[in-house]
């Protein structure tokens, strides 16, 4: 549970931990807002200040989240970017990159410059991604230098697997001067051939089409390659198979400039989830098992793996209530983000420190963005987070249009309490 | 007659169900199948129970056995056929569950493309759910009725050496035949083209071969699957000639193996593909009995789910 509500003009946060990313140092203090800015706490002044009690609480950066569908255009009955933004807030999120997989796709410069102009108004900074190929199919590159002119920040046909390597080929050699990250999601159709799990004894038994994980990693392998060849500028989204991460911390050994993401859900459910049936956990690539969601989480803490995006994909229940085979892939995520990765790498020995180096530089770093620091004079974009704080996560704490989610009723330990981010706060109740 | 009660509510599938389970829903099919011998067939145990069978897949053999099973029974029957195409636009299963609802049925049977369908069913509704094949899954009934028809001819089922031929990867029987055959102490091994047994099938607990003639030779009986013709000639199994040479139970096939392997079939067959018309039609083959249990073993599901229920409510 929590609201979002106009950020006061004057806000002490008091007694706090304070790590910033951008600087990768910790101090403890309190930190001032006065009018959307960090200014010392001292310039204050006395009258009506509200105040934030933030003893024993992180404060830090806001989470940048590279990869999140909130489907406006076209679909505003799953999410809008108003909705949207708000679950983003809800989950400690000020900045998120959403895919161009909308109706219909965001594959002109006229349609990223739409959605830049109507984020104006969100509390949230909204980054466009844009399609690599004309209406996502595949074929014809897209107008890319002209989107990345019109506030791109990366490509991608998300959903749809580019199968032609050639064209995967150009996209990178097209915008490697401009550097912007291409990226593919990597799932070789032929081999995933209908499959709605990972395969697996488990899909077996269950009677369900498999999706092995060679469809993944065969395709990242040929992703690599190319990026290796062209020296083109990579990124490997949702990261979902041990075979995957070793690619990606051996071409990375090599040299080649890629990088990756890992999601929460696959960090930290496996294709356990599927075995009743549930098809809020049908999702691409799928969940797998128990060792490969361990050599996620081994990526994430060796840096083969660079940050963890959600992958955030709001679905109506009508969708869902479907069967397997019709219900469409994906969960919602933002919300659930924090709480699951802290409750997974936490345990797994992760300082809180380096989680939050994986929601907020490491993101900003893949898309090629570096951090303003949290000193006075820069906007006021934090999140104050109780790392020990256990909570179950239930439909009260979904802000999306959606709730679609494998994960109602699991417990986590750390939550966001506390989100101030382009004027807005949103503070959990 | 004095039953011993079942601990299931529903039948979604033989998966994790356990062995006096079957044991009672085979003993009580058997008593139903002298019933089934008698000039008068019908018995007034489900007399004012509605039940609805839904077939969102074609299907005759199963849809007609589980109506003559409910009619035997003395319920009130009503059929829903729906073809496959309507639920593509995604109102199956939640429609489905309103006109349950709004129906007031004591029971359904459901036959679904979507593995897991008779579960998620079973979720939103509170009649009795009996799965008729959710997808390549399950098909729990014709489990029970192999079985029976197994324990039929051999007096026992526990110890046997069972084979399973054909396309495994798709079929709801061969996933019913192992968990159920598995429970009662048998022994599984399956059979077909490599690209048609299943990833990890092993993990199941049934031994893969795919030496037709080696099956037969250790094998008590086989369990014949049907092949779909649909598979044929489109670069999955290039042609039946290849398939009926190397997979199919002919004439020629069975008389290199000296002994009596019994053989069933959960049909319908593809006469001259999977198994020659010699062969279906001869003495080793248990095919017509299996139609014949599986009537009298749908009416003991039914009984367990519905009339027994009654019975002890009454009492």
């Amino acid at each position: 549970m929590g609201r979002i509500a106009p950020l006061p003009k004057a806000l002490l946060i008091e007694g706090a931990t304070i790590y910033d990313p951008a600087t990768g140092k910790t101090r403890r203090g309190d930190l001032a807002v006065k009018n959307g800015r960090l200014i010392e706490p001292e310039k204050l002044g006395a009258a009506k200040v509200e105040r934030l009690d933030a003893r024993g609480a992180l404060v830090t950066h806001g989470f940048i989240d590279i990869h999140a569908h909130f489907r406006e255009p076209g679909r505003e009955d799953q999410e809008s970017l108003e909705s949207g933004s708000r679950a983003a807030l809800a989950g400690g999120f000020t900045r998120v990159a959403v895919m161009p997989n909308t109706l219909p796709a965001i594959d002109s410069p006229e349609m990223v410059r739409s959605l830049l102009e109507k984020a104006e108004r969100l509390p949230i900074v909204l980054y466009v991604i844009g399609a690599i190929s004309r209406g996502r199919e595949g074929l014809e590159l897209a107008e890319l230098l002209e989107m990345q002119a019109a506030g791109a920040l990366a490509f991608s046909d998300d959903g749809n697997p580019i199968a032609d390597g050639q064209v995967l080929r150009r996209a990178l050699q097209y915008t490697k001067d401009v550097g912007t990250p291409i990226i593919n999601h990597a799932e070789d159709l032929p081999l995933r051939d209908g499959g709605v799990m990972n395969q697996s004894a488990l899909s077996t038994r269950l009677g369900l089409p498999g999706n092995p994980v060679e469809a993944e990693a065969a395709m990242v392998h040929r992703d690599l390659l190319i990026a290796q060849e062209t020296g083109g500028r990579l990124h490997v989204p949702h990261v979902s198979t041990a075979l995957t991460v070793d690619l990606v911390r051996r071409f990375k050994e090599a040299g080649v400039p890629i990088t990756a993401e890992a999601t929460p859900h696959h960090l930290g459910l496996t294709e356990e989830a599927l075995r009743q049936f549930d098809t809020n956990a049908k999702v691409a690539p799928p969940l797998r098992t128990e060792a490969d969601r361990q050599a996620v989480v081994r990526g994430l803490m060796d840096g083969a793996i660079d940050c963890i995006a959600t992958d955030h994909a709001p679905h109506t229940v009508e969708e869902k209530e479907q069967d397997m085979i019709q219900a469409p892939f994906g969960m919602i995520g933002l919300e659930s983000a924090f709480g699951l990765a802290n409750t997974v790498l936490g345990p797994a020995g992760l300082a809180i420190e380096k989680l939050i180096d994986l929601l907020t530089v490491g993101p900003a770093r893949a898309l090629g963005l570096e951090l303003t620091p949290l000193e006075p004079g820069s906007p006021a974009e934090l999140v104050v987070l109780r790392p020990d704080e256990t909570w179950t996560f239930t439909e009260k704490d979904i802000h999306s249009r959606s709730r679609n989610t494998p994960m109602l009723g699991m417990t986590f330990n750390g939550r966001v309490v506390a989100t101030i981010s382009r004027g807005s706060w949103y503070t959990c109740t | 007659m004095r039953t011993p009660a079942i601990s299931l509510t529903n039948l979604i599938g033989l998966e994790g169900v356990s062995r006096s389970d079957i044991q009672t829903l085979l003993d009580t099919g058997f008593y139903f199948r002298d019933v089934l011998d008698r000039p008068i067939k019908k018995v007034p145990i489900l007399t004012g129970i509605n039940v609805v069978n839904l077939f969102f897949e074609s299907s005759t053999r199963t849809r007609i056995s589980f109506e003559l099973a409910e009619k035997r029974l003395s319920a009130e029957v009503v059929n829903f056929s729906a073809a496959a195409s309507s639920l593509s636009k995604g109102e199956g299963l939640k429609d489905t569950v309103r006109n349950i609802h709004a129906m007031k049925m004591d029971a359904v049977v459901m036959r679904h493309p979507a593995p897991g369908a008779a579960l998620q069913l079973s979720r939103f509704v509170d009649a009795v759910v009996i799965n008729a094949g959710d997808g390549t899954h399950e098909h729990p009934t014709q489990g029970l009725l192999d079985m029976m028809s197994i324990r039929e001819k051999f007096g026992r089922i526990k110890g046997l050496k069972i084979g399973i031929i054909g396309d495994i990867a798709h079929s709801r029987v061969a996933l019913s035949n192992i968990f159920g055959l598995n429970t009662m102490g048998a022994e599984v091994t399956v059979c077909g083209p490599g690209h048609l047994i299943p990833p990890f099938i092993e993990e199941l607990g049934v031994t893969v071969n795919g030496d037709v003639d080696a099956v037969l030779e250790w094998a008590d009986a086989v369990n014949v699957l049907r092949i779909q013709r649909e598979r044929m000639g489109v670069g999955i199994i290039p042609s039946v000639r290849e398939y009926r040479n190397r997979f199919g139970l002919t004439v020629e096939r069975l008389a290199r193996h000296k002994k009596e392997i019994v053989i069933l079939h959960p049909g319908p067959m593809n006469r001259g593909v999977e198994i020659d018309s010699d062969v279906a039609d001869g003495d080793q083959a248990i095919i017509l009995d299996q139609v014949l249990n599986g009537v009298a073993v749908r009416m003991s599901v039914l009984f367990h789910l519905l009339g027994a229920r009654e019975l002890l409510e009454e009492a």
